[in-house]
């Protein structure tokens, strides 16, 4: 059974922003699902519809094999501890009177589950040692606060995590730590991950699958080992093609691509990527590609390249 | 260009936020200055410039910038005129209400030059500059905001750029865009750039030379080429061992155990020897001198 089934996905805001228009994914129990894409993208929107943090325009989300797309708040709670959200900044998510200890009980309490056994279990699972459980999360580095983040997230034990830019704030030492405890936790508990990222590099270190989003559409999907070695839309090419080097050896010319993403607010017609392609021809202003199934596994929305 | 001699900087309290860095920057060079949170590596150069804040300041050794001692300078008369600096946030940088072709040329008359302000703003790659100056930042994307950032840093051809995470909060599409904007001012003007990153991509990317700071010191210097190639310090080497490789798909990452120091409580001797495979008992107690470009007792042992 999938974990995350989200179809046709649409939302939409007042005054005609258009985040996220007819999104379909799913995830798997044990699997990653990375979305990729630059700021304005709609990832992060899609993100927060996913665990019903916001309510799609359309479409339908079946999270653990029940649709939640409509669902009122008062039916969701028996639900949250399913499928949780993880922050990016966990100075940000953590109230900060509340103690390491406390804040990954929390939900413990809540659902009359608390037990400090638990906590210092969960705590050990991050990585951290449950004596931390004392401190205040000022008094915890960026890398054992999003441990904390995590520990509360699986406290009820969830079947899918949406991790939302989970390393992006942390110190390059620390990210590689993070990644590895996501990476071991999936492994250990079969973890559904919807996980939404902007750095390749990591993706590439956590991902089974790839979606590539631009203006609030999917342009390519695939196996992360295909998409981010062999990317096939000239969106993920020029994407791929933006990482920094690894070594100065590897410096190359490259055609940078040109401008930037437009506001979500004026989505050009027919291709959205179509103003800034380097293959557009006149038609991709009127057409709307559809993503195609190239070989099985592999969708790709651009019918020239 | 710029010089940096055991410059050393302290808080009020007395934290040593810097401990003795040598660092040069020369013209037509890209020197990329990496490490972590609390490395020190932003506040080095804010403080000899006078741009640290209160209660921040160089306690000790010598700043020289192009000849003349930084201690006894005119800061006011020398930041935006010889030196030019460019930050992460761009929206902070610009004023709100000012049409940006007014604040490029305000740049330029603080210090007695006239600018052509559309030129300045062609020159950065910024698309229809003659109508982009009278738009306000927040007309502009992120990316054209920091291109703004980064001519007005250019206005009066300085002869230092210190670009401080310039591409942090940008787009990937958009960071490539503003690192070759760097590299042509370097090739067509010369400009010296010290660019301060956490990102080795960056530096891999477009500098000359690096230098690798952790808890408040210079623990490796070199050009890229022997660094990428050939990391002498353990700190350097799993700094770059720890990096994801696009290639090497859904694999477990080499990871330095532990995290970075806070400036007020680093470990004695070298301070990354809590976090270092090869420690023993001398690097607890003595801090290894920098010698032949990197500091520690067994640059070059066994890795």
């Amino acid at each position: 059974m999938s974990a995350l089934v989200i179809e046709n996905l649409v939302r939409t805001y007042d005054g005609g922003l258009t985040a996220v228009d007819n999104v379909s994914l799913t995830v798997a129990a044990g699997e990653t699902y990375a979305l990729v894409g630059e700021s304005g993208c709609g990832k992060s929107t899609l993100a927060r519809c996913a665990v019903r943090l916001d309510t799609p325009t359309g479409g339908r989300i079946v999270v653990n094999g029940r649709d939640v797309t409509r669902l009122s708040r008062r039916a969701l709670r028996p639900l949250r501890g399913g499928f949780q959200l993880v922050f990016q900044d966990p100075m940000s998510s953590l109230e900060p009177r509340l103690s390491a200890h406390d804040a990954v009980g929390e939900a413990l309490r809540i659902h009359g589950r608390y037990r400090p056994e638990a906590v210092d279990a969960l705590l050990t699972e991050v990585g951290l040692d449950p004596s931390l459980g004392a401190r205040l999360p000022h008094q915890l580095s960026g890398g054992q606060r999003q441990r904390i983040g995590i520990a509360r997230a699986l406290a009820l034990e969830p079947q899918l995590l949406v991790l939302d830019e989970p390393v992006a704030s942390l110190d390059v030492s620390v990210q590689a730590q993070v990644v590895n405890l996501l990476r071991e936790l999936q492994d250990r508990r079969g973890l559904a991950y919807l996980f939404i990222a902007h750095d390749l590099a990591v993706v590439a270190s956590l991902a089974h699958r790839v979606g590539v989003m631009y203006l609030g559409r999917i342009v390519e999907e695939g196996p992360a080992a295909q998409v981010l070695t062999d990317p096939q839309h000239p969106y993920t090419r020029a994407l791929v093609d933006a990482i920094p080097v690894e070594s100065p050896a590897l410096r190359r010319e490259r055609t940078v691509l040109k401008g930037e993403p437009p506001s979500p607010v004026e989505r050009p017609g027919g291709c959205v990527f179509h103003p800034r392609c380097p293959i557009a021809r006149p038609s991709c202003a009127q057409e709307v590609p559809a993503l195609e199934e190239r070989v099985p596994g592999l969708r790709v929305a651009c019918p020239y390249s | 260009m710029l010089n940096l001699e055991s410059v050393v900087v302290t808080t009020r309290s007395g934290v040593r936020l810097v401990d003795g860095v040598d660092l040069t920057v020369g013209a037509g060079e890209i020197v990329g200055l990496v490490g972590e949170s609390g490395s020190g590596k932003t506040v080095t150069t804010t403080a000899v410039f006078g741009l640290a804040g209160p209660g921040v300041a160089v306690t000790g050794g010598r700043a020289v910038f192009d000849g003349n001692d930084l201690a006894g300078a005119d800061l006011r008369r020398l930041r935006g005129a010889q030196v030019g600096f460019v930050f992460q946030d761009p929206s902070t940088a610009l004023h709100p209400l000012l049409r940006i072709g007014d604040q490029i040329a305000e740049a330029g008359q603080v210090h007695g030059r006239h600018v052509d302000v559309a030129a300045a703003l062609a020159e950065v790659g910024v698309p229809d500059p003659a109508r982009r100056v009278r738009q306000y930042p927040h007309e502009l994307s992120g990316g054209l905001r920091q291109r703004v950032a980064i001519a007005i840093a250019l206005a009066n051809r300085p002869k230092l750029v210190v670009a401080d995470e310039p591409t942090t909060a940008l787009d990937v599409t958009v960071q490539m865009q503003v690192l070759r904007l760097l590299a042509r001012m370097r090739d067509e003007q010369g400009t010296a750039t010290l660019l301060i990153t956490h990102d080795l991509g960056l530096v891999a990317e477009v500098a000359d030379r690096v230098a690798v700071m952790y808890a408040g010191r210079v623990v490796e210097t070199g050009t890229v080429a022997q660094i990428f190639a050939a990391a002498r310090h353990p700190y350097t080497r799993a700094l770059l061992a720890s990096r994801p490789r696009l290639a090497a798909g859904r694999s477990a990452l080499p990871v330095i155990g532990g995290a970075p120091p806070v400036p007020a409580a680093r470990p004695a001797g070298c301070a990354f020897h809590p976090r270092c495979a090869l420690a023993t008992d001398l690097c607890a107690t003595v801090a290894p001198e920098p010698a032949d470009g990197v500091a520690c007792h067994f640059a070059g042992g066994p890795s």
